[in-house]
């Protein structure tokens, strides 16, 4: 048995090959395992792309034929609860962009067992919210003779936020220089050390107090609780993964988002691939269209090659094509033939599009093939050496 | 509250009770104290009144309401039918009157006169205003989507017709006439309006909606061949062909004339041999692709001071007037004249016959076109039981879909016209109501739904369904094969890249355009790919000193590098002429492009 196996070691991957141990009852014969692995063997096989395939191609216009369908029917959901995410063919144009500020970051955060019943739910979501001063504040006024500002506190606000008056006082005093500040109950007054501060100063101070950051987790701009089945999921509007992996409640295996670039500076660029393959795949599901996954993984795996995220542009994977011609033939040629000319670049003609332009046989398909031939000189020198 | 006032967008003045303001300037315009012209538009929301009475907008009557009652009364429409008044009495006495877009805002108007109620200000003078001309000559234009009516109005103002009465003095560019037009039977009160019986433009033609072995899906039509022969839908191109005698700097002319052979360009005796003596063709010769229809020489193109004592170089060029690519016809008629400048002038009308053949589009009224796929013997077209033959079979999946319900009621309308002998009323929203004319029908002894029993034309046998069969007005749209087929295996080709010229009328290459060279690599047929760039093929001398293009000497049978003299390998490589030419333009830039040879193999 064993031995069957091992001939087939270096002809099946090993993947399959276990996959084929695991289903095969033990008590197979050893004729029957053969022809199992010999039918697994053609189908593998026959299953491989062609030499000389041109991938590339076939998945941009597999993937780029749906996608002149989506434009029509983009759906929305106006008026519902849920957060307004892009999606359809914009999304996908973000994505394979490689964009680093996409327009709706979302995160989904799943809790652990103990948190996810739902009882505190809202603390923990306002928690997670980044808050700014205005967020606790009932009241702010400025008292142009004392050249004070005196800030009134929202206990609600802050029961929430854990806060109590001395901690933010505390908070103000870190970020603000050159202010007396003095903590009472239930309000802070801010006073200014210089005597001539102008109250165009003040103002400019009290628009600036209201923006400082008191709690939460910073980039996390919109909450909202959801319940997915039995559990309680916290949606969000803008992204911080770091941050988020951090806190204790929060399920780290299924937490998600959006941003993959965020993805690829926190988790690297194998988790950024496979984000890019999820939210591709995600949008096109989504229009009820059917695209084979292996495209998407192509174009995420040309995307990441470098290690970093490369968008499908003239800044992007198209800037790293060796043909000067290739990259002339897609958007701003005279800049990439002026650069080309001062650098003094040399085209190696290897790919497809310079080929056609000079109207030589095409690298691809029947193009890749190539005879060898020994021409009768060379076999007769050979000879003599011999 | 103090609302602002703008005259002609600009602020005025301010006004304090707003609403009694505008009543009394419109009660004031009704009354003829103020031009009718003006309109006023108060603003609710944004506080303001805005009054116009520049040039420019866009206004349409309405018959002014009070109280719920129109002003518009029977007495007024008896006296209107009498001729004692007209329209501008109306307007001038407050009955009816215009307003703009703005002041429509404000409005608020009825549809139908039996619709009104104390809140309405206005009321239609016709549902069919809505509509515009062209729109409001489909019949039962209310059974439809809006879009239908949109794609029927815009067929229509493709139709040939009667164009113009002095057609046959007119020397119009590419100009069509239909050979027996027809009033439609079905008509709307838009085709008295404008005159529609003097400028007709489609044929009444019967019409079954059924399949006819799948020749006439997708759109398509089939006609029937002994109507196409008794003249349905029989046209004629009309285009003309001009010459100007020009004058240019030096004195010299053009010359309308037989070219002499030492003329340089001359042609061949046989291209000219239409014409008479004074150079130009004469009436009623058939003319094919190429000949020449005006004979004309014009005086060599660079003549420099040099030239003027060297008397070999002053031969004149052929510079004749021919029939172009594809084209045939007979001369119509001949003009010579003068234009402005006094230059002789000189315009040939030819004419061609265009018959119905496949390829030719047709459409009803209805934004149902479609192109003929098939022309049936009329011993073949299905035959009713007393005897009617169809001349065109249109396809019942054309109708679901695009739910033109008034195709469906025209064709009954039309067949109770043709059987009553009176053209039915089928304006939008006040036609003959379709239960009429069903009953009309029936009393004719068919079928009240329209259908009959047909018997299949090659085998005889009755159809085991009943056919929808009546009478349609068809029209002949101006897109006909015969302007539009084209083919080129060899051809012209562009002087300066060498690739194929592009369009009909150069005897253009058809382009395989990026898609189709995407499905070629897709496919991985490579070579097949690189036969079909061959057109623009060149071999060029190499040098592989420098990497540039060398210079192939004829007469001495070698080749020679500009810049590194005749010492050094030079090979020829395969590329296309457009490439050569990047090459070249890259030279003029200042850009040195160095080819690296190397041995494909």
């Amino acid at each position: 048995m064993e031995n069957l196996y091992k001939e087939y070691d270096d002809l099946l991957p090993k993947s399959i090959l276990d996959e084929i141990k695991e289903k095969v009852p033990s008590s197979i014969s050893q004729t029957r395992l053969k022809k199992i692995l010999e039918a697994s063997h053609k189908e593998w096989n026959e299953s491989r792309v062609d030499p000389g395939e041109c991938v590339g191609l076939v998945s941009a216009e597999s993937i780029g034929e749906p996608g002149t369908q989506m434009t029509l029917n983009t759906f929305h959901f106006a008026g519902v609860a849920e957060m307004n995410v892009t999606m359809g063919l914009p999304r996908i144009i973000e994505i394979l962009d490689g964009r680093s500020h996409i327009s709706t970051p979302m995160m989904e955060i799943y809790l652990k067992k103990s948190h996810s019943k739902g009882t505190d739910i809202r603390k923990i979501a306002q928690s997670v919210k980044e808050s700014r001063l205005k967020d606790i504040l009932s009241g702010i006024s400025i008292n142009v003779a004392e050249n004070t500002i005196s800030l009134e506190l929202n206990n609600e606000g802050m029961k929430e936020l854990d806060l109590i008056p001395s901690k933010v006082a505390a908070i103000l005093g870190k970020s603000i220089k050159g202010w007396n500040i003095k903590n009472e109950r239930e309000s802070i007054t801010l006073k200014a050390r210089s005597k001539d501060e102008s109250i165009n100063e003040i103002y400019k101070m009290k628009e600036k107090i209201k923006e400082i950051y008191v709690g939460g987790v910073k980039g996390i701009n919109q909450v909202l609780p959801v319940k997915r089945d039995d559990e309680f999921v916290i949606l969000t509007f803008g992204t911080n993964l770091k941050e988020i992996l951090k806190l204790d409640f929060v399920d780290h295996s299924r937490l998600r988002t959006n941003d993959i670039h965020e993805i690829r500076n926190v988790l690297g660029i194998e988790a950024a691939r496979q984000a890019i393959i999820n939210e591709v795949y995600k949008v096109i599901e989504n229009q009820g269209l059917n695209v084979d996954i292996r495209h998407i993984m192509l174009v995420a795996d040309t995307m990441c090659t470098t290690g970093n995220i490369k968008g499908i542009t003239r800044y992007g994977v198209v800037s790293d094509k060796s043909s000067v011609l290739a990259r002339a033939s897609f958007e701003t040629p005279v800049k990439h033939i002026i650069s080309a000319s001062l650098s003094g670049e040399i085209d190696p003609l290897k790919s497809v599009v310079e080929n056609v332009m000079i109207n030589q046989q095409v690298p691809i398909g029947t193009g890749v093939i190539k005879l060898m031939m020994q021409s009768k000189k060379e076999l007769k020198s050979s000879d003599k050496k011999d | 509250m103090v609302t602002d006032v703008y005259l002609n967008g600009k602020f005025t003045g301010t006004v304090d009770e707003a609403e009694e303001f505008v009543e009394k300037v419109v009660t004031e315009r009704r009354k003829g104290k103020i031009t009718n012209n003006l309109n006023i538009h108060f603003d609710k929301k944004g506080q303001g009144i805005y009054i116009d009475v520049s040039k420019g907008r866009t206004r349409r009557p309405l018959i002014v309401v009070k109280e719920g009652k129109s002003l518009l009364t029977e007495k007024h429409i008896k006296q209107l039918e009498k001729g004692e008044i007209s329209w501008s009495d109306l307007v001038n006495q407050g009955i009816i009157e215009y307003l703009d877009a703005l002041e429509e805002e404000n409005a608020y108007v009825a549809f139908f006169e039996h619709e009104l109620t104390p809140e309405h200000t206005h009321l239609e003078v016709s549902p069919i205003d809505i509509l515009g001309l062209c729109t409001s000559l489909v019949p039962y234009g209310n059974f439809n989507q809006s879009t239908r009516l949109n794609a029927g109005s815009k067929n229509q103002k493709q139709a040939l017709g009667f164009y113009a009465a002095n057609f046959n003095v007119r020397m119009d560019m590419d100009v069509n006439l239909l050979h027996t037009p027809q009033v439609p039977i079905v008509r709307t009160i838009m085709h008295e309006i404008s005159n529609y019986a003097k400028h007709p433009a489609g044929q009444n033609i019967v019409v079954a909606i059924m399949s006819h072995g799948g020749y006439n899906m997708e759109d398509a039509v089939v006609l029937n061949k002994s109507s196409v022969e008794r003249g349905l839908a029989r046209s004629t191109y009309y285009r003309p062909a001009i010459a100007e005698e020009l004058r240019y700097s030096g004195g010299l002319i053009d010359e309308i004339c037989i070219p002499d052979k030492e003329v340089k360009g001359y042609k061949s005796e046989k291209d000219y041999r239409l014409l008479n003596e004074d150079g130009i063709i004469y009436p009623e010769a058939v003319v094919q692709e190429g000949d020449v229809l005006i004979g004309k020489t014009s005086p060599p193109r660079f003549l420099s001071s040099m030239d003027e004592y060297n008397l070999a170089s002053s031969t004149r060029r052929e510079s004749s007037v021919g029939m172009k690519h594809g084209q045939k016809g007979i001369i119509d008629f001949v003009l010579i004249t003068e234009n402005e400048e006094g230059n002789k002038l000189v315009q040939v009308k030819i004419r061609d016959q265009r018959i119905p053949e496949i390829g030719d589009k047709f459409t009803s009224r209805h934004g149902q076109k479609g192109v003929v796929a098939l022309i049936v013997p009329q011993g073949d077209m299905p035959f009713t039981s007393s005897g009617i033959i169809p001349d065109l079979i249109f396809s019942p999946h054309g109708i679901p879909s695009r739910m033109t319900i008034s195709h469906l009621i025209e064709l009954i309308g039309g067949k109770v016209g043709a059987l009553s002998g009176r053209y039915i009323n089928g304006t939008t929203f006040s036609a003959e109501p379709e239960e009429l004319l069903r009953k009309e029908l029936l009393r004719h002894g068919f079928r009240e739904n329209g259908t009959e029993v047909m018997y299949d034309g090659i085998t005889g046998k009755k159809i085991l369904a009943k056919i929808y069969v009546g009478s349609i007005y068809y029209l002949k749209l101006k897109h006909m094969v015969a302007n539009k087929l084209h083919s080129r295996a060899r051809g012209p080709i562009q002087l300066l890249t060498r690739q194929p010229t592009e369009g009909r009328a150069k005897e253009g290459g058809l382009r395989l355009g990026e898609m189709e060279k995407d499905t070629f690599v897709a496919h991985g047929a490579a070579m097949l790919l690189k036969e079909r760039f061959d057109s623009d093929k060149t071999v060029v001398p190499v040098c592989e000193g420098c990497g540039l293009v060398a210079i192939y000497d004829e007469f001495k049978n070698r080749s020679f590098c500009p810049i590194c003299g005749e010492n050094v390998t030079i090979s020829n490589v395969e590329m296309s002429y457009a490439f050569k030419l990047f090459l070249d333009e890259m030279k003029s830039l200042g850009v040195y492009p160095k080819l690296n040879l190397k041995s494909k193999y």
